[in-house]
């Protein structure tokens, strides 16, 4: 997993609440048995007319020029439904590190640290600061400090994440590693069970 | 690494457990192996079930690994999301489907799993199944690369869907990071109105506390109406309490339960199954457990309900009106105005007489033999209306057989009904199961997302005897217009 610390940029709005991850990536692109390559059907029927890749929805935000870089800033109650992982790994694919919303769905939340996509929870207020920012403005996020700026204002809030994850993330390590140093103990646990 | 991942954290055994414990706590604590110092907990998993969409990245990663899975007597793996349901019994036309279904089966005999694939008797949804097989046991943690997972908490289990990394996390170690959840319970009391079934009470819910509002929560389901269920109808409750955003939803175990299991082929027998009736009837929340949260209902307020929106917390009793925006403030009002524009709804309007296209009965949520059984009950010397199209999807081989051996097939034929074969269908719409574009559908399954159904479907989500009641008006009816006569 690659290690996630600060990441300065441009954001990609996207003011709609309870984005579900049909919507992120629907169910006819999970056919694939790989990781890659979800990137090009992420938010595919938001994106093009009639599943059409030459017509793109033009008020679609990711379809915006002047909307680009690492950080999806989203509305609350963000990736519920479905726990197709294929959603954190279309957002990822699409170049994003982190996405900023007021509220993740559980699964969502899981699945993206698993795949070094940083979950930014910030508040309602400062959701809706972000959103009022004009088009090139850009954010900073620093891991290590659970901080996010928006550079123009200098407004910023801090964000939680375990210790556990935010290791994790800061370096790198994956869950299956640690799991795997455990192995003489679950051995041992399933004797009692 | 493992060594310094290892040294960073302290790690510390979970606590003693004493005092008042819910049937939450009893079930985590016996599972955790330990629990990571300001972070989540290695939880123990009993049974891993395993489908064809989620589970060959997870594969691919434990073999990059060099490992082969753990604990193969402990995955159970089935078909379902990706397949037809018609002609079974020929290969998949659909290339990208076939070589996934084709994946499962070649994992399957490379890891020593056990697969209930096309063809096998087993076959069927995987939440169908796992109950139905008595796999699903009280007192188990279970877990499923699918968020409807929570279905098998209608037994007293610990149950929840998880991402492929977290599958592959099994695979490797039989176990999963997870942190503990707070602990939500609604007490459902009182008498059921006519026409109105367990669909209607969680529809009910999630209508109440939005399809956010139990995020972070586990939520047992407790008081008369839930113990008056039968475990079918329990599951249907269970099943959707992803839709509120539940990490999983619980019942406590009782006789209902228990004689559901007896007999079942993978449930304990013989001197096996009195020691496990021991450990099950101590699963339950200790009298005056504090809950993070409690909510009470009373059964004789829930209506039949169907949803109007794009997300399962958009529904409303069939006879009332679609909410209009007028009172709304500016920030939900958006959202609501892009869900009626999808829907094709004017907001304030009656969804009853709304015309359907489409009725499908079947999903993880409501395919089961009652929920068939109750549908040919009232469909029975009817007709379905000319404009609708009817699928009767089965959850599992075992219920189109239990079906076809009840003559219900036969009424569903008579009524002009289409009996498929098992699989997911049109609940997610994987395979060629799918509604068209700015069509309507009622339908059992669990979620009205845009496109769930297919590209621009608009789905109605409702109880099986309201879709059915649909199905013979063709359109959005109050089914107890029609059992009065």
């Amino acid at each position: 997993m690659k290690a996630i610390n600060i990441i300065h940029s441009r954001f990609v709005p996207l003011n709609i609440e309870n984005v579900d991850t049909d919507q992120i990536i629907p169910a006819r692109f999970l056919k694939a048995t790989t990781r890659d390559g979800f990137g090009k059907n992420l938010f595919r029927d938001w994106r093009y007319e009639n599943d059409d890749e030459s017509k793109p929805v033009v008020s679609f935000p990711l379809n915006q020029p002047q909307f680009s870089g690492e950080i999806l800033v989203a509305g609350k109650n963000f990736g519920c439904g479905s726990s197709r992982e294929h959603a954190a790994w279309s957002i990822a694919d699409c170049g994003f590190r982190v996405v900023v919303s007021s509220f993740f769905a559980d699964i969502f939340k899981n699945n993206a640290l698993n795949n070094g996509l940083l979950p930014v929870t910030v508040s309602d207020e400062f959701l809706q600061k972000i959103f009022q920012q004009g088009n090139e403005s850009t954010l900073t996020v620093n891991l290590e400090q659970q901080k996010i700026i928006i550079d123009a204002t200098g407004d910023a809030e801090l964000f939680p994440i375990n210790s556990y994850k935010k290791e994790c993330l800061l370096n790198g390590y994956d869950d299956i590693d640690f799991l795997l140093s455990l192995k003489k103990e679950i051995e041992v646990f399933e004797t009692t069970l | 690494m493992n060594a310094q991942i290892k040294k960073y954290f302290s790690i510390d055994s979970p606590s003693g457990a004493g005092g008042r414990l819910s049937l939450f706590d009893k079930v985590w604590n016996r599972h955790v192996i330990k629990t990571i110092d300001d972070g989540p907990s290695v939880l123990y998993i009993d049974k891993h079930l395993i489908h064809e969409v989620t589970s060959p990245q997870a594969f691919a990663g434990i073999e990059k690994r060099g490992l082969k899975v753990f604990r193969p007597q402990q995955t159970v793996a089935t078909a379902d999301h990706n397949v037809p349901t018609l002609e079974q019994h020929l290969p998949i036309k659909e290339e990208l489907s076939r070589l996934q279904v084709d994946a499962l089966i070649k994992n399957c005999a490379n890891h020593h799993i056990e697969l209930y694939g096309l063809g096998h008797p087993f076959q069927g949804i995987v939440h169908v199944i796992g109950p139905e097989l008595g796999i699903t046991q009280p007192g188990m943690t279970i877990v499923c690369g699918d968020s409807h997972t929570s279905t098998h908490g209608a037994f007293g289990a610990i149950a929840f869907g998880i991402g492929t990394s977290e599958v592959e996390m099994v695979f490797a170690s039989q176990c999963i990071l997870q942190s503990k959840p707070k602990l939500m319970r609604i007490n459902i009391d009182g008498e059921l109105k006519k026409g109105v079934i367990s669909k209607d009470i969680i529809l009910h819910i999630i209508s109440k506390i939005s399809a956010s509002g139990a995020t972070g929560y586990a939520v047992e389901y407790a008081g008369s109406t839930i113990r008056s269920l039968s475990m079918e109808a329990r599951m249907t409750i269970c099943n959707m309490s992803i839709e509120m955003g539940a990490r999983c939803g619980l019942i406590a175990p009782d006789e209902t339960t228990y004689k559901y299991l007896h007999g079942k082929l993978f449930a304990p027998q013989g001197t096996d199954w009195v020691k496990a009736l021991q450990y099950w009837e101590t699963l339950h929340s200790d009298e005056d457990t504090v809950f993070d949260k409690e909510i009470n209902i009373d059964a004789s307020t829930v209506e039949p309900m169907i949803t109007y929106g794009t997300n399962p917390g958009m529904g409303i009793a069939v006879s009332d009106l679609v909410p209009s925006d007028k009172m709304m403030a500016e920030n939900e009002k958006a959202s609501f105005l892009k869900a009626m524009n999808y829907m094709g709804l004017q907001p304030g309007i009656a969804i009853k007489g709304q015309k359907v296209d489409y009725v499908f009965i079947g999903s993880c949520t409501n395919s089961r033999i009652e929920d068939l059984r109750l549908v040919a009950d009232f469909v029975k010397g009817k007709q379905k209306a000319d404009n609708v199209e009817v699928w009767i999807v089965p959850g599992s081989r075992q219920v189109e057989q239990q079906a076809i051996d009840e003559g219900i097939d036969k009424i569903f034929a008579a009524a002009g009904f289409q009996l498929r074969q098992p699989g997911c269908s049109a609940c997610l719409g994987m395979n060629e199961d799918k509604i068209p574009a700015g069509k309507y559908c009622i339908s059992t399954s669990n979620r009205n997302f845009e496109g769930r159904q297919g590209a621009g479907a608009r789905t109605l989500l409702a109880s099986p005897l309201t879709a059915a009641a649909a199905a013979i008006t063709g359109v959005v009816t109050d089914v107890r217009d029609l059992i009065d006569n």
